[in-house]
């Protein structure tokens, strides 16, 4: 057995253990969050790399599951994120006199656990079908996730990640077509800059920027993301948007490092450009609470394209990598608290709009700190993990001389400090506001923990920089483009 | 245990900020005494580390958060400087704060983000590499935009969303500099600036530029001093400590430490970038000055002071020179002690009478004399009358100007301290020669322990400006330990 | 004879290619979510196709292909699903639909 496989499986099991013990699913949390932590330290011990072929079947055939790098840091910060999460929608779903509520309540659990499942497979696999099939599952439980919301947005969304979908699942056909095979490891050392690999590898590629929101295939995202409940909204922004950027790193840097051309990595990297000015511009317009947290993640993903061309040239230090990495751990769980604690302030208040908050501050001041922790990893403010990433990134920058990329990260630090202080500002105005006493604690410690995690992460900076290095492809591709020859 | 000395003494303000967090309001008394406690057993590890970096022994503590990113903490001369001030005056402070809010709402989030304040402003005086520098100096950013919007309402509003604006750029730009520096040179620590020679000119002048422009935010340097009058709507004891004192000082401190301690004196005059600098520092100085004739606001007029005064460090910094650079360092400490004395008179002429403005103050001399005698004291030192400190400020910059062929400079202290007069005696003319309103005749000024409290800070600043001026050549005064940082490395 | 050959994967094509052109053409979310499935079609005719020899049959695309249908198979039920809901809700009498149980979105 490997912890590999039992990654995938185990949330599957848990999937369906849930679906099958109706009202009381919701408990098998207290079990699976033991199970998946202990499998994902398993994983981190494994040695960097370390590779297995499920269930016997040698490679062309069989499913590999590897444990590299970026892989080991993804699965980790999703089980955490999953973790606090879950721990959160128990309060968030417990069974009322709603009776909405509690179907709600329902139905998220199975689909808590086939979001984990498939995001895991996601960040494991190295074939490209299977990654199709993980995609596929993550996106089904976004979907029935954001439903919780709104069943128009969700519509729209599902429209649209289901031609992002079978966009990649083209490309998949066109690459077996052409070599046989659909195992990334196999295709990288017979990678051949031909037409149809191209095509395959474009249409791929748009299929990805459709399912991590990358503008300007971005427009399904901040409905979805800002009508579904809580934690579902924390799930879709941390982990979903994620699994596509893993894949399009693994086709990019992984399979075809060797065929693609400096233009692609440079509209890639303008297009994460564009993202992170649009996605900030338009979250600074927003006067809900929710659509500027979503349009925040619209920018945040911006920075993990923008890195694109970075990495390609990074010259031997893999910082650059490392910052992208960094970036979409620390994302992850600040964006996860900072959709938690959205969702306690606008309950407490009942409202949506940012000057509902009005003088939250003092009375729920736990709360707002997780708010304001995670607004500090995601500007890239010190000591957060966010500033690691941004800092990683900018030095990069600054070495290649980039300095376009190097402007936009530090004027879309300074956009976020824009659009995320405006909340905070309001939740600091007024100082008359009686103080709330929180009702559940471990509902206002979740955000908080995440919140905190993202920051103190910025102090493990080279253990991180550590495990993403154990990646094939984080040194630069050059050389593997020799290798190749 | 040495070397955790630096560790220990920029996050000992941790301990006091997690406490008032987490106290609740009915336990405010406990909060105080914690307070003041830390407060005092800083300044008496302050006191320690003097004796020893006198003795020559610096201590540091690193590691290396990143491979070939070292976080340093040092306990050189000149980061004991501003330390000692700091501690100082947070003890100072923090009796302030707690007289003048007496028993106000969000005090427990006050306390918090105040004492992260002296954490992070200790921590920028101690860094020992450039990137150590800018994390503190962001986390000084970060923890004073809570107490700048502190009252909540919509000037307070106002005014943190400038804060922020001005001093976010800024530190953008200063971390654009340092990462190219860096690029560059490879990792800077203070202690050996890094080989500059065989990099373009032009390209350090950029460096140079973006570095000091951003530092030259939190100083209020002209163009970017915008931020500083609008965050006088804070409550005094912030704009006391942190607006006179640790804010402005760190980008004043940045500003030396770029010059002395990463480019060099050497290669700062061989680019000839130290006398834009200083005609910089000089427009700030009249230009502050000026503005602060016209105001009518009390604190504001304060405010525009400190523009102009904080300047004089930046100007004695970029003039490279013995005489100079004593003025500029001894001027950062002078300076603190001077204005905090009168903010902190200001903030208590208000919490007692309600006086915000310069035409109320007829008269108040008579209503409050401790408060206006500490008042004047800080006025008189600002227009540098000896033998207060800001004399031996001004004097030592004047003799730098001269030495430094740059006879200007005279024309703008004369001028300066001419604006200087302006704008404060008729604030003294009119405390203490025009009869009293029947308002501010009932107030008493020192009854009750909480008035005494509110009062004694300021009285205490007072005999420190006076004390500073008088004792100037005693061993340890400011004048002193400026001379001595000077000796030890900073006249080449 | 070359078309024979290529007959999967030509015909496959062309139905990606009416499938992407209903899709981007019609409005109504049913009609996209059948143009999607005809898009399916003509990638899973062009995975069958290819593992089409001309002695022996490669029995590995026929197994993506197999899966690929029931993952079609099963979000296009969850999709009608969802439309049918939306239905629903637009068709509730008194407005207050079970959509927007947020009310971010207009």
């Amino acid at each position: 057995m490997s912890p590999l496989d039992l990654l995938v499986a185990a949330p599957l099991a848990f999937m369906i253990a849930a679906l099958l013990s109706g009202p009381w699913g919701r408990w098998w949390l207290l079990a699976a969050i033991p199970v998946m932590a202990g499998l994902t330290v398993w994983l981190l011990l494994l040695p960097e790399g370390s590779g297995h072929v499920v269930g016997g079947w040698t490679l062309p055939l069989g499913v590999q599951l590897r444990a590299d790098g970026v892989a080991q840091l993804m699965v980790a910060a999703t089980a955490v994120c999953a973790a606090i999460v879950g721990l959160y929608a128990l309060h968030e779903f417990a069974p009322g006199a709603d009776r909405s509520e509690t179907a709600h309540g329902f139905a998220f659990w199975p689909l808590f656990y086939l979001l984990w499942g498939g995001a895991n497979a996601g960040f494991l696999t190295t074939d490209l079908f299977n990654l199709y099939i993980a995609l596929e599952m993550v996106s089904l439980a976004a979907v029935a996730m954001a439903a919780m919301g709104s069943l128009r947005a969700a519509l729209r969304y599902f429209v649209i990640a289901l031609v992002g979908s079978l966009a990649y699942l083209l490309g998949v056909a066109l690459l077996f077509s052409n070599y046989a095979t659909v195992d990334l490891t196999l295709l990288a050392e017979m990678a051949r800059p031909d037409l149809a690999t191209k095509t395959a590898l474009a249409v791929m590629t748009a299929g990805l920027l459709i399912k991590a929101a990358v503008f300007p295939l971005h427009g399904w995202l901040p409905p979805a993301h800002a009508a579904a409940p809580a934690p579902a909204s924390a799930l879709l922004s941390a982990i979903v948007v994620k699994v596509g950027f893993v894949i399009l790193l693994r086709l990019w840097f992984e399979a075809f490092p060797a065929i693609i051309a400096p233009a692609g990595l440079e509209l890639l990297g303008w297009l994460g450009a564009l993202a992170v000015l649009y996605g900030s511009v338009q979250a600074i317009r927003q006067d809900t609470l929710k659509a500027l947290v979503a349009y925040s993640t619209v920018a945040q993903i911006g920075y993990l394209l923008l890195a694109f061309p970075l990495v390609a040239t990074a010259a031997g230090t893999g910082g650059a990598w490392a910052g992208m990495t960094i970036h979409a751990t620390a994302h992850m769980l600040a964006k996860a608290a900072m959709f938690l604690a959205a969702g306690l302030m606008l309950k407490a208040v009942n409202g949506h709009h940012l000057k509902d908050l009005h003088g939250l501050a003092r009375a729920m001041p736990l709360t707002v700190a997780a708010f304001g922790l995670a607004a500090v990893s995601l500007m890239g403010l010190p000591p957060s993990a966010g500033f690691l990433a941004k800092f990683l990134l900018l030095e990069a920058a600054v070495e290649q001389g980039a300095v376009f990329a190097a402007a936009v990260l530090l004027v879309g630090g300074l956009l976020a400090a824009v659009y995320l202080f405006k909340p905070l500002a309001w939740a600091f105005a007024g100082s008359d506001t009686p103080v709330v006493v929180a009702k559940a604690p471990l509902r206002t410690a979740a955000p908080l923990a995440l919140a905190l995690l993202a920051v103190s992460l910025g102090f493990a900076g080279q253990a991180m920089v550590d495990i993403t290095a154990g990646s094939p492809w984080a040194g630069p591709p050059a050389t593997e483009a020799e290798d190749v020859q | 245990m040495n070397e955790f000395l630096p560790l220990l003494l920029v996050f000992l303000p941790f301990v006091p900020a997690l406490i008032s967090f987490a106290l609740p309001e009915r336990m405010a008394v406990w909060r105080d005494v914690i307070n003041i406690s830390f407060a005092l057993a800083k300044l008496a590890l302050v006191g320690f580390l003097l004796l020893s970096v006198e003795d020559g022994v610096t201590t540091e503590w690193r590691y290396e958060f990143l491979q070939g990113h070292d976080f340093i903490l040092r306990t050189d001369a000149f980061a004991l400087l501003f330390i000692t001030l700091s501690a100082f005056l947070w003890l100072i402070a923090t009796v302030y704060a707690i007289a003048y809010f007496g028993r106000g709402p969000h005090l427990a989030r006050f306390f918090g983000f105040f004492n992260l304040c002296v954490l992070a402003a200790t921590g920028v005086a101690m860094s020992g590499t450039t990137i150590t520098f800018f994390l503190f100096y962001e986390l000084l950013t970060l923890a004073t935009w809570p107490l700048v919007v502190h009252k909540g309402d919509e000037k307070s509003l106002r005014a943190g969303r400038i804060y922020l604006i001005y001093t976010l750029a800024g530190s953008a730009a200063f971390l654009a500099g340092i990462v190219w520096l860096k690029s560059l040179v490879g990792t800077i620590e203070f202690t050996a600036p890094p080989d500059l020679s065989g990099i373009p000119r032009l390209e350090l002048t950029l460096i140079f530029i973006l570095c000091i422009g951003g530092l030259g935010v939190k100083a209020a340097l002209i163009p970017f001093h915008g931020w500083l009058p609008e965050a006088m709507a804070a409550p005094a004891p912030v704009s006391a400590l942190l607006h006179a004192v640790a804010v402005v000082k760190a980008g004043a401190f940045g500003i030396v430490r770029m010059i002395y301690d990463v480019y060099g004196i050497d290669t700062v005059s061989e680019l000839g970038l130290g006398t834009p600098l200083a005609v910089l520092a000089g427009a700030t100085i009249l230009y502050g000055s000026f503005r602060a004739v016209m105001q009518t606001d009390i604190k504001k007029r304060l405010a525009y002071s400190t523009v102009s005064q904080v300047s004089y460090i930046i100007l004695g910094a970029s003039l490279i020179g013995p005489f100079a650079i004593i003025g500029a360092l001894v001027h950062l400490v002078h300076q603190g002690i001077m204005k905090i004395t009168l903010f902190m008179c200001a903030g208590a002429l208000d919490n007692r009478m309600g006086i915000k403005s310069v035409a109320d103050l007829d008269g108040a001399g008579r209503a409050m004399p401790v408060t206006m005698a500490a008042f004047s004291i800080g006025a008189l030192g600002m227009i540098g009358v000896p033998p207060t400190a800001g004399f031996i400020s001004k004097w030592h910059l004047g003799l730098g100007g001269l030495q430094s062929d740059a006879p200007w400079v005279i024309a703008v202290l004369a001028g300066s301290s001419l604006l200087n007069a302006l704008y404060f005696l008729p604030l003294l003319y009119r405390a203490w020669l025009l009869p009293p309103s029947a308002k501010l005749a009932s107030v008493r000024e020192l009854d009750g322990a909480w008035n005494r409290m509110l009062i004694l800070p300021a009285a205490i600043t007072a005999l420190a400006t006076l004390a500073a001026g008088a004792f100037a050549t005693f061993p340890f005064s400011p004048l002193s330990w400026a001379k001595l940082i000077a000796e030890s490395g900073y006249l080449k | 004879m070359a078309i024979v050959e290529h007959l999967y994967p030509l015909t496959g094509a062309v139905l990606v290619g009416l499938g992407l052109y209903g899709f981007l053409t019609l409005r109504h979310p049913l009609r996209q979510l059948l143009a999607v499935n005809v898009v399916g079609a003509g990638i899973f005719l062009i995975l069958g196709g290819l593992g089409r020899g001309a002695d022996s049959t490669d029995p590995f695309p026929q197994a993506l292909v197999i899966t690929g249908i029931v993952v079609a198979v099963a979000l296009t039920a969850f999709g009608a699903a969802l439309i049918l809901r939306v239905a629903e809700d637009e068709r509730a009498p008194d407005g207050t639909a079970a959509d927007d149980t947020n009310g971010n979105h207009p």
